[in-house]
């Protein structure tokens, strides 16, 4: 059974194990805008939490992507490169951006659940 | 990420209402709350002014009335262009230079019966009304501050204008009517800042929102933001103040020059005059031009530029995506040696350099006739 985490930022994080899939929140993407572009880490890329994992562009402008929690890139989304609208399309699914190897699962409990990213998302107006 | 950029300090044009009621995500902008894409989002909107109409508040713009004996003589003190050779009726784009050779703000200066009416940029208005001032003791400067302003743009613009005022269809490119809209005296001038066929259309501030919604309800119109207006015209090629051009470049490196006419270049007579002859006669040692990245990432404004070599030799002073051209594209100031057309460039975007290539520009064909 997979868990769903948020992050202040907007990025979500599906755990299964001690791998997990990241991306952004459809809040995220309605926010950017139309996505033209994302730049995505190379496999065996060790990201800390909080660090950058992935760059978004939208036409407006560029916004970087944090790490819900550290890890290793075991995996980045091809299909983003030829078909970035993925993101706006379908966030929380085909959107996804890096899959990560957990290097500390316990940092998982920092991070808000679905219930109360839907509280904070409210919050913002 | 802030929807609320009414609040504060910010000042609202006349069509703030409007663009809430149509759901604009609203941002602050020269220290107006502006919408910068309504709900259809930047990239069908900018489509849209390509393929149809858009319709665009550049209320925050500045508008000026200048009358006197002779303003254009006068006016010519202040910018190079040629505005007493100007016809009536006409419009023409020029700036305001500074003693060396910078550019203070850009304008368009139309020539009407008795007087110049020109439009300034949001964020220079209030230098620009001083500038005029000081430096046209001879005229009367009237800042124009009880009509908006609306662009209406793209190859459908005439059609669905017309049906209001039948006149406009007459109007050449970079040309100026004032006429009746729904009962309402207009000053219209046929130009604009996407690259589209248009127009640019002065109403007063309490008629503003009536003529917005009825432009908005033909067929062939659509609202844009401040977004696509920023993607249209860096497809087009055009400056952005503040960005592309500043009091740090002068007309001949920003490849304006042709805004400088025969007779100005020869006499001279406005500010930076000598800096602006030496480069037109030997030419400047770095030049504004088109870059085309040759993958998919944009290159934002600052991203550094590299020769082939990887020596940096330059900045990016817009960049983005560019929906018509459906990829990235940019602008930078490069030395005039690596100005040429299909030069290869490297462009460092986060940190890794990314082959690219100067471009013509536009890098969309234009579709007025001028």
């Amino acid at each position: 059974m997979s868990e769903i985490r948020y992050t202040k930022d907007h990025e979500w994080i599906r755990v299964e194990g001690d791998t997990a899939t990241v991306g952004i929140s459809d809040y995220a993407q309605n926010q950017l805008g139309d996505v033209v572009f994302v730049d995505l880490p190379d496999v065996g890329k060790k990201v800390a939490k909080g660090g950058e994992a992935a760059v978004v562009e939208s036409v407006k402008a560029a916004s970087e992507v944090y790490a819900p929690v550290g890890g290793e890139v075991i995996g980045a989304n091809d299909q983003l490169s030829g078909d970035p609208a993925l993101v706006n399309r379908d966030p929380m699914g085909e959107g996804w951006f890096v899959k990560l190897k957990l290097s500390n699962p316990a940092e998982l409990a920092e991070l808000m659940d679905e219930a109360a990213y839907a509280d904070f998302v409210k919050g913002l107006g | 990420m802030d929807n609320s950029a009414a609040a504060g300090d910010l000042k609202t044009t006349p069509l703030n209402d409007l663009h809430v009621a149509l759901g604009a995500r609203m941002v602050p902008f020269a220290g107006y709350a502006m919408p910068v894409q309504y709900p259809a989002g930047i990239l069908a909107e900018h489509l849209q002014t390509r393929a149809q109409a858009g319709l665009f508040d550049v209320s925050h713009m500045g508008q000026v009335r200048i009358s006197g004996a002779d303003p254009a003589r006068s006016l010519e003190r202040l910018v190079p262009g040629d505005i007493m050779g100007l016809e009536p009726g006409r419009t023409r784009y020029t700036q305001f230079t500074n003693e060396t050779g910078g550019i203070l703000d850009d304008l368009m200066v139309t020539r009407r019966a008795g007087d110049l009416f020109l439009v300034v940029n949001a964020g220079c208005k209030e230098q620009d009304f001083a500038l005029l001032a000081t430096g046209l003791r001879d005229c009367a400067v009237e800042p124009i501050l009880d009509r908006a302003l609306l662009a209406l743009q793209g190859p459908a613009a005439v059609t669905a204008l017309a049906r209001y005022a039948p006149a406009v269809s007459a109007v050449a490119f970079m040309s100026y009517a004032e006429v009746d809209i729904a009962g309402v005296r207009c000053f219209v001038t046929r130009s604009g800042y996407t690259g589209e066929d248009g127009f640019e259309i002065s109403v007063p501030n309490d008629a503003a929102e009536r003529l917005a919604r009825l432009l908005l309800a033909e067929p062939e119109v659509k609202p844009i933001g401040l977004g696509a207006r920023d993607s249209l015209r860096l497809e087009a090629g055009l400056c952005l103040y503040g960005h592309d051009i500043d009091t740090t470049t002068t007309p001949v490196e920003a490849a304006i020059a042709w805004s400088i006419g025969k007779r100005r270049r020869a006499e001279g007579g406005f500010p930076g005059a000598a800096v602006i002859q030496k480069q037109l006669a030997e030419g400047p040692t770095r030049k504004r031009v088109g870059i085309r990245p040759e993958g998919r990432a944009p290159a934002r404004e600052h991203t550094p530029i590299t020769d082939a070599a990887g020596a940096i030799v330059g900045e990016i002073t817009s960049g983005g995506f560019g929906p018509t051209v459906n990829g990235p594209i940019a602008m930078g100031y490069v030395p005039t040696a690596l100005a040429k057309t299909d030069t290869p460039l490297q462009l460092v975007v986060r940190g890794k350099p990314l082959p690219a290539r100067v471009a013509a520009m536009p890098f969309t064909a234009k579709r007025y006739a001028s």
